[in-house]
């Protein structure tokens, strides 16, 4: 009883924190803001659900079933790659358009 | 056994990840891991330019550690702040923070990090690694967070990598 | 299946098919390029977490590869569009 509580609140918890993240996708004024939401997701979220996923399954099976713990581990290497990828194209095309952002760091 | 072992590290993880991917681990189950931790970082080598070393494996542990715990907490600050953005809109800027990091291994380590807290995203790296361009979301006080993100995250990366 | 569990895994599956109604929405409005980029990239992760918690519905491993799969490719092609909107090319 008590595991299928406790994967019922961190489904629940992953849930909401997906939910606020989309939320402040759609709300936020300016595009540096809104890359900051998304990572609530790639990290709460994916823990929240692949915690949930062990707690099941180790529960359903009798042993130890870890795999899911390896969703978070791709996320926390591959997110950086494209957030710091989509952050300079970013920088690069404002600065191109003459928009409100510091000069290149090389130059200064 | 440097030849054998070039990456005792990597070898450990790797026997770790086939064990939790192929349950149950059986005998033939662990023979394969064996094979697969030994031979997949001898072929590697030639694509590695330069030695990774961990020094301080204490020091590494109190900094996942430190991560986690800055991780939950910034989800819950910037989750809130996302809610309340209509009343109260998020005070966000650009801060260039110098760096004394240098090791190559420690920028990636630093600039996931960076990514992976919520509310700091990594935008720019200076050519020569003296800088870093950091979006901020809602942070008040910024000398205090640059204080913080020196002495938690850069100079721990600095005991270890270098 | 207690009911306890089903009810929390369609609420957990509504809010991550409102969250991706959102990110689409995101994704037509814009303005930038950059906008549809990361919306489309938080895209792939919701339905990557969305595959996960069906994994837990079906009692099933197998969705958990899929999981995987749906991040690899999300890694790949943000990357490339990202890669894209830097310098105009994909492959330099």
């Amino acid at each position: 009883m008590w595991v299928e509580a406790a994967v019922a609140t961190l489904l629940v918890a992953s849930g909401l924190a997906t939910l606020v993240a989309a939320i402040g996708l759609v709300r936020l004024t300016s595009f540096f803001q809104r890359m900051h939401p998304p990572a609530l997701a790639s990290t709460f979220g994916a823990w929240a659900v692949a915690a949930a996923s062990i707690v099941y399954f180790s529960a359903l099976e009798s042993r130890p079933v870890l795999h899911a713990w390896v969703i978070p581990i791709v996320l926390a290497i591959t997110l950086p790659v494209t957030t710091v990828l989509i952050a300079r194209a970013a920088l690069f095309r404002k600065r191109q358009r003459g928009g409100d952002v510091p000069p290149p760091l090389h130059e200064s | 056994m440097k030849r054998i072992l070039p990456a005792p590290l990597l070898s450990l993880s790797l026997f770790a990840l086939w064990l939790v991917l192929n349950p149950p681990p059986g005998a033939g189950q662990v023979l394969i891991a064996a094979i697969v931790a030994v031979a997949l970082p001898v072929a590697a080598t030639p694509l590695r330019p330069q030695r990774v070393r961990i020094r301080r494996p204490w020091v590494l542990l109190r900094l996942i550690l430190a991560v986690g715990r800055d991780v939950i907490l910034s989800n819950w600050l910037v989750g809130r702040a996302v809610l309340r953005a209509g009343a109260r809109p998020p005070s966000a800027a650009f801060v260039r923070i110098p760096l004394e990091l240098r090791d190559v291994n420690g920028l990636a380590a630093l600039a996931v990090i960076t990514t992976g807290v919520p509310g700091t995203v990594w935008s720019e790296l200076a050519r020569d690694r003296s800088a870093v361009l950091l979006h901020l979301f809602d942070v008040d006080d910024v000398p205090a967070f640059v204080e913080h993100y020196k002495s938690c995250y850069e100079r721990p990366l600095m005991e270890i990598f270098e | 299946m207690s009911p306890l569990l089903t009810v929390a895994i369609v609420a957990t599956l509504a809010c991550y098919g409102v969250a991706m109604a959102l990110a689409a929405a995101r994704l037509m409005r814009g303005p930038t390029a950059e906008d549809r980029v990361l919306a489309l990239d938080f895209m792939y992760i919701v339905g990557m977490l969305a595959v996960l918690a069906l994994g837990i519905r079906y009692a099933s491993g197998m969705l958990f590869e899929a999981a995987l799969l749906i991040a690899l490719a999300g890694f790949v092609s943000s990357a490339a569009l990202a890669k894209f909107l830097l310098r105009g090319e994909v492959i330099e």
